[in-house]
């Protein structure tokens, strides 16, 4: 009995950008201008007024349609800026779309984000009645598998202590077993919810896992990690630019998303977006500074990051994540592995260079995520998928092997070897 | 599972208003319980005093109002003890200015949640309304022993004048937090400067100092509606002079007017909050 849960027909979202203003509008400066400059402001309100201001639109969904059948595990694929967040946002009701409609059959539960909600102030009890309510369980669905999710995080004897006592795997723990028990027809998971701590994105998909067995759950699930859409995904959608460009088995849906997008660029600049840092631009270079995104096996590169800290923060750090081409994570780095500590950032610009010594990966594609960060807390600023290739110029070892030399790095190791 | 009791959701671009932005309050009204506890809760664990605040504010308040402005400029009171006499002004106007704040800010301080989950927006000013109701309730205590301590008795008619004074209240705190919620989204320098402007109002309110200072202006000063709340109240509690319903009539409409404006520029902000928080 197949039945369509999940109906998308035409949604579009339209996101305007104004360049003036770039980060959150202030009435002081909107008064400022009016007064410094009247007489533009009275143009520009005509000209919107008779629709010819020039507005700067960006259609970050455009025309979406696909549907979901009951039981379905779908898998939606898309480079960066595809709209993927954004069509979980819509699906969610976080945010309306500007055009289209979506039919659901059903509870909507999403794993956007774990933790959402969290008092520290409130003990580890009061967290899963307040975070379980917010996330739409009733109260008395909450008593009923209480004991359950809290012997799923394994917190019993910390219950009435205050979390923000608790330790970052306890927190992380108690705010998934939450997430996960809440039980809806469909689900909505974001990859988001597995920043960083492999040891928890593995309990994720063990649970998702374990969900998907359940006949009746419908599960959405975006992600770049490509080896855990084919496991858990018969069908999946890809998106490109906004669009839904194929529909059907993951299998060829995967290749054919591999395939297109092994287009590098050495340098990527993100648009303006609100929020308290911001990465404004990403490029490579090889070690005498030109841009490039192919390296030679035996040459080290630089990564550059330019972000802006728009507030004082404190105790964060950045990191680069780097994945193979079927996104295994290969290396998680931060500013702080070498120290032990993490960095307060004053308002301002600032550029980091990191620098990823040679032959540390063996030939092939990789992309990297830079993430600025509070650990285990709170996601300050992201950029993802960015990629490069290290290519076999200049390669010692296939002078000595011929073709391609197995093993996703290539780290030559020390050989001490004495006669005796 | 074979019930076919499936809800059905539809997701369409945003009105301002629609049947549905009620239904679903009701829906939620779960949640609603759990942002006001929360909020009580944390408060009371944040601070040494704990809920002993609500009662602790009013009461310095009084104290300090009534040496100053009672005992020492000798500001008429309507023949009643000054303290008691401002101590029923405080008690509305600690209500109306506590939950007008905090309701200003109640979106941007739960920007986390707003971006991650969906729920109807106007819970969180609400719960912030309420908030400050439950410290009322606690507050008027203290009222209650000052009324014993200078043998005041309130007339029946007068006690139930009281609920209509307090929706009126609730009204105009909710109608002008939900203004400022959304109009705090947008422009985000406005918390810095909203704490000044409360802390004006009260000049232009007779708290401290009784309505009929006014004289043949009152009736304007009775657009603002905390002044018939006010004046009313002491009315109904100490007898000063009796009810004025035409007053109340002023009031209720004024802040009618105010709540349909300020769920209307919500609603209006609403459907991008998630967009700009």
């Amino acid at each position: 009995m197949n039945q369509t849960v999940i109906e998308v027909k035409g949604i579009s979202k339209k996101y305007k950008i104004s360049h003036e203003q770039g980060r959150y509008v202030t009435l002081r400066d909107v008064m400022a201008n009016i007064i410094r400059k009247p007489f533009s402001f009275l143009k520009h309100k005509a000209k919107a007024a008779v629709g010819m201001a020039k507005k700067e639109e960006f259609w970050a969904l455009k025309g979406v349609d696909f549907n979901v059948e009951r039981g379905e595990v779908i898998g939606i694929i898309g480079q960066n800026g595809a709209g993927k967040s954004t069509l979980l946002k819509i699906l969610s009701q976080i945010t309306p779309p500007t055009e289209g409609e979506i039919t659901i059959h059903g509870k909507v539960g999403s794993l956007l984000e774990v933790g959402t909600g969290f008092h520290p102030e409130l003990t580890g009890r009061e967290n899963v009645f307040l975070n379980g309510a917010i996330l739409g369980m009733t109260k008395k669905e909450i008593i009923n598998k209480f004991d359950e999710i809290v012997a799923f995080a394994g917190i019993e004897k910390f219950l009435d202590t205050p979390v923000k006592y608790y330790s970052s795997g306890m927190y992380v723990r108690l705010a998934f077993s939450v997430a996960a028990h809440m039980d809806p027809d469909i689900l909505l998971v974001d990859e988001v919810l597995a920043v960083g701590d492999a040891e928890f994105q593995k309990k994720c998909l063990g649970k998702m896992d374990e969900i998907t067995k359940n006949q009746n759950r419908t599960i959405l699930f975006v992600s770049h990690n490509m080896s855990a859409i084919q496991s858990l995904c018969k069908r999946s959608v890809l998106l490109e630019k906004g669009r839904v460009v194929a529909v059907g088995d993951t299998r060829s849906i995967v290749d054919r998303y591999l395939s297109s997008h092994l287009s590098h660029k050495s340098v990527i600049e993100y648009p303006e977006k609100a929020g308290s840092a911001h990465i404004s631009k990403i490029s490579l270079h090889d070690p005498k500074g030109s841009l490039r995104s192919e390296f030679p096996i035996s040459q080290e590169f630089l990564a550059k990051i330019e972000f802006e800290c728009r507030e004082p923060l404190e105790n964060v750090v950045l990191s680069i994540i780097i994945y193979s081409a079927d996104r295994d994570t290969l290396l998680y780095s931060s500013e702080s592995d070498i120290s032990g500590k993490l960095s307060d950032y004053k308002t301002g610009k600032y550029t980091a260079d990191i620098k990823v010594p040679a032959s540390l990966f063996n030939v092939g594609n990789y992309s990297f995520d830079i993430i600025f960060h509070v650990p285990n807390s709170k996601m300050l600023a992201e950029a993802r998928d960015i990629q490069f290739e290290i290519t076999n110029v200049d390669n010692p070892r296939s002078v000595v092997f011929q073709g391609h030399i197995v093993g996703k790095i290539a780290t030559p190791l020390q050989f001490e070897i004495n006669k005796h | 599972m074979t019930s076919e009791t499936t809800s059905t959701l539809t997701i369409r671009p945003k009105k301002i208003f629609s049947l549905r932005d009620i239904t679903e309050l009701w829906k939620y009204r779960e949640l609603l319980y759990f942002f006001t506890w929360r909020d009580f809760k944390v408060r009371y664990k944040q601070t040494y005093i704990g809920a002993g605040w609500a009662i602790f504010q009013p009461l310095l308040t009084m104290v300090v109002f009534s040496v100053f402005f009672g005992g020492l400029a000798k500001i008429p009171s309507d023949n009643v003890p000054y303290p008691i006499f401002v101590y029923v002004g405080l008690l509305f106007w600690q209500f109306f200015s506590n939950a007008l704040s905090e309701t200003s800010s109640s979106l941007v301080t739960n920007q986390a949640i707003i971006t991650k989950v969906y729920f109807p927006r106007l819970i969180l000013p609400i719960a912030s309304v309420i908030t400050k109701f439950v410290d009322f309730l606690i507050a008027s205590m203290v009222l209650v022993g000052l009324m014993i301590y200078y043998g005041y008795v309130p007339q029946l008619s007068g006690l139930l004048v009281l609920p209509i004074l307090l929706i009126i209240t609730f009204m105009a705190a909710t109608g002008g937090g939900l203004f400022l919620a959304a109009i705090n989204v947008k422009y985000r320098d406005v918390r810095y400067a909203l704490p000044f402007f409360i802390q004006m109002l009260i000049f232009v309110t007779p708290v401290i100092y009784p309505a009929s200072i006014a004289g043949a202006y009152s009736k304007y000063l009775a657009l603002n509606p905390m002044m018939g709340v006010i004046q009313n109240a002491r009315a109904a509690l100490l007898g000063t002079a009796p009810i004025n319903w035409q007053l109340i009539g002023i009031s209720f409409i004024a802040c009618l007017v105010l709540l349909i404006i300020g769920t209307y520029v919500f609603k209006k902000v609403e459907r991008y909050f998630a967009d700009i928080v």
